[in-house]
């Protein structure tokens, strides 16, 4: 069978007003348009969805989950970005 | 990479899972895991494709509007299930239409429930209850499989599953309730539909190969025979209170056990289907090469038009 494939689209959803879109998958399209059209047959036959992006799958930069030691040690070590780090006298409210 | 070097991977691998951390696409798994996923995923993709063509079957002759908007719904649903999995097998490192030729090509199996064929109208009922039933059954567990694109593609398609089980009982129901002659279809249909059902679950645990791994790996929680059971529990009830009879004579709740005993399935009949002489092994295979060669031109334009499109937006812009 001859190869024709369209391009593979990741798709992302907003599923209301107030929440930021969210990864739900990806599909086949061969252009934006169809690639918008098909993740609302896809993605949202039962209203999932009130806004759909699509980015087309090779233009997605990812980190390198091997890697993700060093890329976010900075943050482990510092724990007095937390509020438990820090010790708040007894009978103090508010805070 | 060194044999050491693996061997760590895999212990940190295996240690994961039996945290019950997530594997994520780009994370490393070992060969064997990555394998039998692709497998696995893309043989229930495929299943979810073929499983159209039992219902397509009916379509134009639902007994009425509402019936074949339901109809329709499902069948729908069906395809959406299909290409969840399809874009979940694809951040393995699979292709999507090699996946599909493998299908096409004999490679790759799907259930061989769907190479049963739909009779009456009243397997429109059965297909919904039973074979979405025990597809449920299967299911669920998966939602909580190792590999996250998995997981959360039965986590959507289970959420759209019981709709698909209610419709169908709800025919069955009718005709159970119906006229002699209805009830006697649908009668017809649960003796056809039952066995093939039970097969779904796949062999009996001491034969099958694959379980102990998949299980170790936590793609699988609950063995072959656990399911099943767990079907029949939860489906003989149902059949009694619409009045239909279980086509099993060894069927018997075991107070003992708090589960029923039901009778020996014909493991013949299932290995005949699965090596693809089944009813309709061949009418399936050949209708889906049909679909992919007569929409060949169909993707080859939209190609084309995306690209001349694409060099009109670069001149105008
Ligand atoms: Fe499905
Ligand atoms: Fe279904």
């Amino acid at each position: 069978m001859s190869k024709i494939e369209w391009p593979l689209w990741e798709v992302f959803i907003r599923s209301k007003q107030g929440l930021s879109h969210k990864h739900v998958g990806s599909l086949r399209a061969a252009d934006e348009e169809m690639a918008i059209n098909n993740a609302r047959d896809v993605y949202t036959r039962r209203s999932e969805g009130i806004s759909i992006w699509v980015v087309e799958s090779k233009n997605v930069v990812a980190s390198d989950p091997s890697e993700a030691g060093p890329l976010f040690e900075p943050a482990n070590s510092k724990a007095y970005r937390h509020p438990t780090f820090y010790e708040v006298p007894e009978g103090i409210k508010h805070m | 990479m060194e044999k050491n070097n693996l061997d760590s991977l895999d212990t940190i691998f295996q240690d994961k899972v039996d945290r019950e951390i997530k594997i994520e696409p780009k994370d490393y798994m070992p060969d064997a895991y990555r394998k039998t996923l692709i497998r696995q995923i893309s043989q229930h993709a495929h299943s979810e494709i073929v499983g159209q063509l039992p219902e397509a079957n009916w379509v134009t002759r639902a007994p009425n509007l509402r019936r074949k908007a339901v109809l329709l719904a499902k069948i729908q649903d069906e395809a959406g299930h299909g290409l969840y999995l399809y874009s979940a097998v694809e951040t393995l490192g699979a292709d999507r239409e090699d996946t599909i030729d493998d299908l096409h090509e004999g490679r790759a199996k799907y259930s061989s429930i769907f190479n049963y064929p739909t009779l009456t109208w009243a397997d429109m009922g059965m297909v919904g209850w039973l074979v979405d039933g025990a597809a449920i059954m299967n299911q669920v567990p998966l939602c909580r499989c190792s590999y996250g694109p998995y997981a959360r593609a039965m986590v959507r398609v289970c959420k759209e599953e019981s709709f698909h089980q209610r419709q169908g009982f709800e025919i069955v129901t009718q005709l159970a309730q119906g006229t002699p002659v209805q009830k006697e279809m649908a009668q017809e249909a649960l003796n056809r539909w039952w066995w093939p059902a039970l097969m779904m679950f796949g062999p009996n645990d001491a034969d099958s190969t694959h379980t102990a791994q998949s299980m170790k790996w936590k793609i699988k929680r609950h063995t072959n025979d656990e399911l099943r059971q767990m079907f029949v529990d939860a489906t003989v009830p149902q059949a009694e209170l619409i009045g239909l009879k279980i086509p099993d004579n060894d069927l018997k709740f075991n107070e003992e056990t708090g589960h029923y005993d039901f009778g020996e399935i014909d493991w013949d009949e299932f290995w005949q289907v699965v090596k693809g002489y089944g009813p309709c092994n061949t009418e399936r295979v050949s209708a889906r090469k049909k679909a992919k060669e007569d929409g060949l031109w169909v993707r080859e334009a939209a190609n084309v038009y995306a690209e001349k499109r694409a060099r009109r937006n670069k001149k105008v812009s």
